[in-house]
């Protein structure tokens, strides 16, 4: 029984998915070429599918095993560059003559997985020391790893700015390689959706699987769990690599949206989108241990970082507030301080969105509305 | 079927337990009772292999556990139902309960040893959706007690099951620990409430900072005057 409804779920998930990624598919056929899709729908797209795989990958490690880890962008810089590197390498030695060369989707998807598989081991060997650590400690040390290879990056001779740069300047040299001008995002972006569905897929798989609970076992009772016969340092240094492979790929997609690659948008002190603390802050909002929350709130956080940067009512706001527009951290900072005072779980909390549960999670959720309301009245009564 | 002999244990500069000895027979119900910080959770965090002692050997039918890093201890058959109930707050009783049974592969045998805890505790059995952090305190030590039982062990440590527990919710867990032990479980019991330890119990040790000053049958501790002054209230 048990079983069966587990199967009607998938089935149901996948033909929904199939089914949104086809009428994506036609859409974008129709309207690919008008400028405002390939200018800023794309684009925007792109940076959401980034930000979604990010987002989602650091919720394993914060939401399900319960560990702070402020590095993940770091893991970011290296599938971006790896993914960046790999395709400059196969564009010089010519395996691929041009985008319409079947050679070069094959070479897109390793690009991506070797982009991952880097991170992940990377992933692995940071892990296994800082994972000894807990709370606070860990986070300062994650921090510190992750400057700590984006700095590395930054001076290696082959991949600092100078490595990309390399007898010209650095955007034209990858770009016939795997950074994509604003056609191919389009042509390509079949390629992001469907990179972040795999992503999104394996996600699931992992913490509806043994090992999903055993790290949701780990974060509520280390001392439990070890009673248990769980091997508390495996499961979380695992957890950290897997979360890491992610981190990984969403950089290697990155690579692809954009055209240069630059080690300043991965630091730590990077006011942009792309900091360690701004995914945090997604994890939170979202809600940790609740990956469909993830999902929902990297395309808030990106809609919010979007409108405050581009957002014509901007301009109608007093100069004041404009002001703290001009620094967005700012912004996200207060948007994390209103969440963590008026909902703490987050969006979602750890409720997990399923279109096989839909109907009776709404029924639920309506009784107990109505029940609340009526000891509402009850007590209305009793004054 | 347990047995230790001359153990040593230190935090840093302290030491914490200074050369016990102590044995359980087979389906033996044994007792560790005494005041707070004589070392009774230090005894039983050594034996599970998550302190290590400086000198001493423990030893389950003969073999060694020192070398026996704690999460594979389980697999000897020894389980530990750790002090203030740790459950696995988030998730549900029945996952905690099968979180308990990680270590076997035969899903089956899960199936049976999960039939059997209900059968111990259908209490937990009403409540087998439920999330274990929003149980009353004396339903988590059940969860705590019944994860421990998931694997069948040879030998149960419990640490301190009635702490925090109102007086009738004691007594319903010890009347549990009875049942246990009836039903052929062997356990090692660490208590602060030694009358009800005593009453339950087949033998006991009384730990004094550190070391053994007192053992022997439940019953005659029970009835020794300076058992009763000190922990008694007598």
């Amino acid at each position: 029984m048990k079983q069966n409804k587990t199967m009607q779920g998938y089935l149901l998930n996948t033909v929904v998915i199939v089914v949104l990624f086809a009428a994506f598919q036609m859409l974008t056929a129709a309207y690919g070429g008008s400028g405002s899709f390939k200018l800023v729908i794309a684009p925007c797209l792109w940076q959401c599918c980034y930000l979604i795989i990010l987002a989602a990958s650091l919720n394993l490690v914060l939401g399900f095993l319960g560990q702070l880890s402020l590095g993940h962008c770091g893991f970011m810089a290296i599938g971006a560059y790896t993914a960046a590197l790999l395709s400059l390498a196969c564009e010089r030695s010519e395996v691929f003559k041009n985008a319409n060369d079947p050679v070069y989707l094959v070479i897109i998807f390793a690009c991506i997985l070797a982009a991952g598989v880097l991170s992940a081991l990377v992933g692995l060997l940071v892990g296994i020391p800082a994972l000894r650590l807990k709370g606070d400690y860990l986070a300062i040390i994650t921090l510190g790893f992750g400057m700590i290879i984006v700095n590395i990056i930054n001076n290696l001779p082959f991949c600092g700015q100078d490595g990309l740069a390399l007898g010209s300047a650095s955007a034209s040299l990858y770009k016939n390689g795997l950074g994509f001008g604003s056609k191919s995002k389009v042509t390509f972006l079949w390629v992001a959706l469907l990179t972040t569905i795999v992503c999104m897929t394996m996600m699931f798989m992992f913490i509806r699987s043994k090992y999903g609970r055993c790290i949701r076992a780990i974060r509520d009772d280390e001392i439990a769990a070890s009673a248990s016969g769980i091997n508390t340092s495996f499961y979380k240094v695992m957890t950290f690599a897997y979360s890491a492979f992610f981190a990984g790929v969403a950089g290697a997609l990155y690579a692809c949206a954009n055209a240069t690659l630059s080690t300043s948008s991965f630091a730590f002190t990077n006011g942009g989108i792309l900091n360690s603390t701004f995914i945090v802050v997604m994890v939170v909002l979202g809600g940790m241990g609740s990956l469909t929350g993830s999902v929902v709130a990297a395309v808030v956080m990106f809609l919010v970082n979007y409108q405050i940067k581009n957002g014509a009512w901007v301009a109608l706001l007093p100069a004041s507030v404009q002001g703290v527009f001009q620094y967005p951290m700012l912004v996200y900072a207060i948007l994390l301080i209103i969440i963590i005072v008026f909902r703490p779980k987050g969006i979602f909390g750890a409720y997990e969105f399923s279109l096989r549960n839909l109907p009776a999670d709404l029924k639920a959720s309506r009784a107990r509305k109505a029940a609340e309301k009526a000891e509402r009245k009850e007590a209305g009564a009793h004054v | 079927m347990l047995e230790i002999k001359d153990l040593n244990v230190f935090y840093g500069a302290i030491h914490a337990l200074k050369g016990i000895s102590l044995t359980v027979g087979d389906g033996e119900l044994v007792s560790l009772i005494g005041a707070n910080g004589a070392g009774k959770t230090t005894t039983l965090h050594t034996i599970s292999g998550l302190l290590h002692a400086a000198s001493g050997s423990i030893t389950l039918d003969g073999k060694d556990l020192q070398k026996v890093p704690a999460n594979t201890i389980i697999n000897l058959g020894l389980a530990h139902v750790p002090e203030g109930r740790h459950v696995f707050a988030r998730m549900t009783v029945e996952e905690n309960l099968r979180m308990g049974a990680y270590i076997l592969k035969d899903q089956k045998k899960v199936s049976e040893n999960l039939e059997k805890v209900y059968a111990h505790f259908p209490r937990l059995k009403e409540r087998y959706k439920q999330l274990a952090g929003t149980l009353s305190g004396g339903e988590q030590q059940m969860l705590a007690t019944g994860r421990a039982l998931m694997t069948d062990p040879k030998i149960v440590l419990m640490d301190e099951p009635s702490m925090g527990l109102s007086p009738l919710l004691v007594k319903e867990i010890f009347a549990i620990i009875e049942e246990l032990h009836r039903s052929g479980i062997t356990i090692l019991l660490v208590e602060q409430n030694a009358k009800m330890a005593l009453a339950v119990s087949d033998r006991a040790y009384v730990l004094e900072t550190g070391t053994i000053s007192m053992e022997g049958r439940a019953a005659d501790l029970a009835a020794d005057d300076r058992v009763r002054k000190a922990y008694l209230g007598a």
